[in-house]
């Protein structure tokens, strides 16, 4: 996201949201090519990758949820590690819902469309109601539309092939989630940017040391506890460095 | 599979209902808003390095390792998402190809 800068004058018009809310969707339409593969080098039918797509419809989940099913690590894990890195989007739905103030017919559609990408362009036009929704929805159908598309061509392209390792799709997985992750490493401020690197670092390091003692889908489980940690430690120093 | 593929969805999906339904200031305490944002990072990064390095249970360096290597450099050179994947992938399969790495 982001590097989106429109003259100001212009910012807010619906043509320049829509305009924005198309590109956004078509590059997450790309993202889904890959889900839709991914998935069915883990396993998934051609079926199963699309309701996690029209269903689920929140990527990293996606990836993890095909990730641990394709690693064995079983139904549980895999749940359980979607809805971890689902928990933000209660969070966006949160601080959403004053911005949008949906009816309550339409909280249910809302909450599907509620992920990174629309929340980010809800709360970037946040100048007047009427431009955030205009910005949440359009994004939120483009992408939704997008991804769907996406993930049918994916998983119709992998299924295709006779042995999709063959095309190195098990190193396709580790670099979706490294480009899922790159963001969160290098969005913020250097000093951000630093404390984002040393949890990711940490986190990872965990996960390999607990690879040989537990089974597959648990290392990754475990290294959320790194975060848990490091929320902690850093919540008791951020009020000085914020005070600078 | 069916049943965990219809689980997890609806789990991920009441998650985001329930951010809608609940007051305001049940989850706007500050703690719980930074650990929110840090889970991602985590998971992720461990998701980064048991993709990389796991094979079952054992811990292995192959052609998977030079994928993962291909796609920092496509980042570092601001290539987007799916070029990423496909250099990772290709540059994967070529090695493998070559009989460099298994």
């Amino acid at each position: 996201m982001g590097g989106k800068r429109g003259g100001r004058g212009t910012d807010g018009d619906t043509g320049s949201i829509d305009r924005n809310a198309l590109g956004i969707g078509i590059a997450t339409g790309a993202y889904a090519l890959s889900f839709g593969a991914i998935s069915v080098a883990s396993g998934l039918s051609v079926l199963q990758a699309q309701t996690l797509s029209l269903f689920m419809f929140t990527g990293a989940s996606q990836f993890a949820f095909v990730g641990v099913i394709g690693a064995g690590g079983g139904a549980v894990i895999a749940i359980v590690t979607a809805m971890l890195l689902g928990a933000r989007n209660s969070l966006y739905a949160l601080s959403l819902g004053p911005v949008l103030s949906p009816k309550r017919t339409v909280i249910p559609i809302t909450a599907l469309l509620t992920i990174d990408e629309s929340t980010a362009m809800a709360l970037r036009y946040d100048q007047s109601k009427k431009a955030s929704r205009r910005a949440f929805f359009a994004t939120g159908i483009s992408v939704y539309v997008f991804w769907n598309i996406g993930t049918l061509f994916g998983s119709l392209g992998a299924s295709a092939l006779s042995d999709p390792g063959i095309l190195g799709l098990d190193a396709a997985i580790p670099a979706g989630f490294l480009a899922l992750l790159w963001p969160r490493l290098t969005g913020g401020s250097s000093s951000d940017n630093r404390k984002m690197w040393a949890l990711a670092i940490m986190s990872a390091a965990v996960a390999m040391a607990l690879i040989p003692f537990l089974r597959p889908g648990l290392p990754v489980l475990f290294s959320a506890l790194v975060a848990v940690a490091a929320a902690l430690l850093w919540g008791k120093t951020s009020r000085p460095i914020e005070g600078e | 599979m069916w049943a965990s593929i219809l689980i997890a969805s609806f789990g991920t999906y009441a998650e985001k209902l329930l951010g809608y339904l609940l007051p305001v200031h049940m989850l706007e305490r500050e703690s719980v808003r930074r650990m929110t944002g840090l889970l991602p990072v985590s998971l992720l990064a461990a998701l980064v390095a048991v993709q990389t390095f796991a094979v079952d249970q054992a811990l292995a360096i192959d052609a998977r390792l030079l994928g993962l290597g291909v796609a920092v450099v496509a980042l570092l050179l601001r290539a987007p998402f799916l070029v990423v994947i496909i250099v990772a992938a290709a540059s994967t399969a070529l090695v493998r190809w070559l009989g460099w790495l298994p």
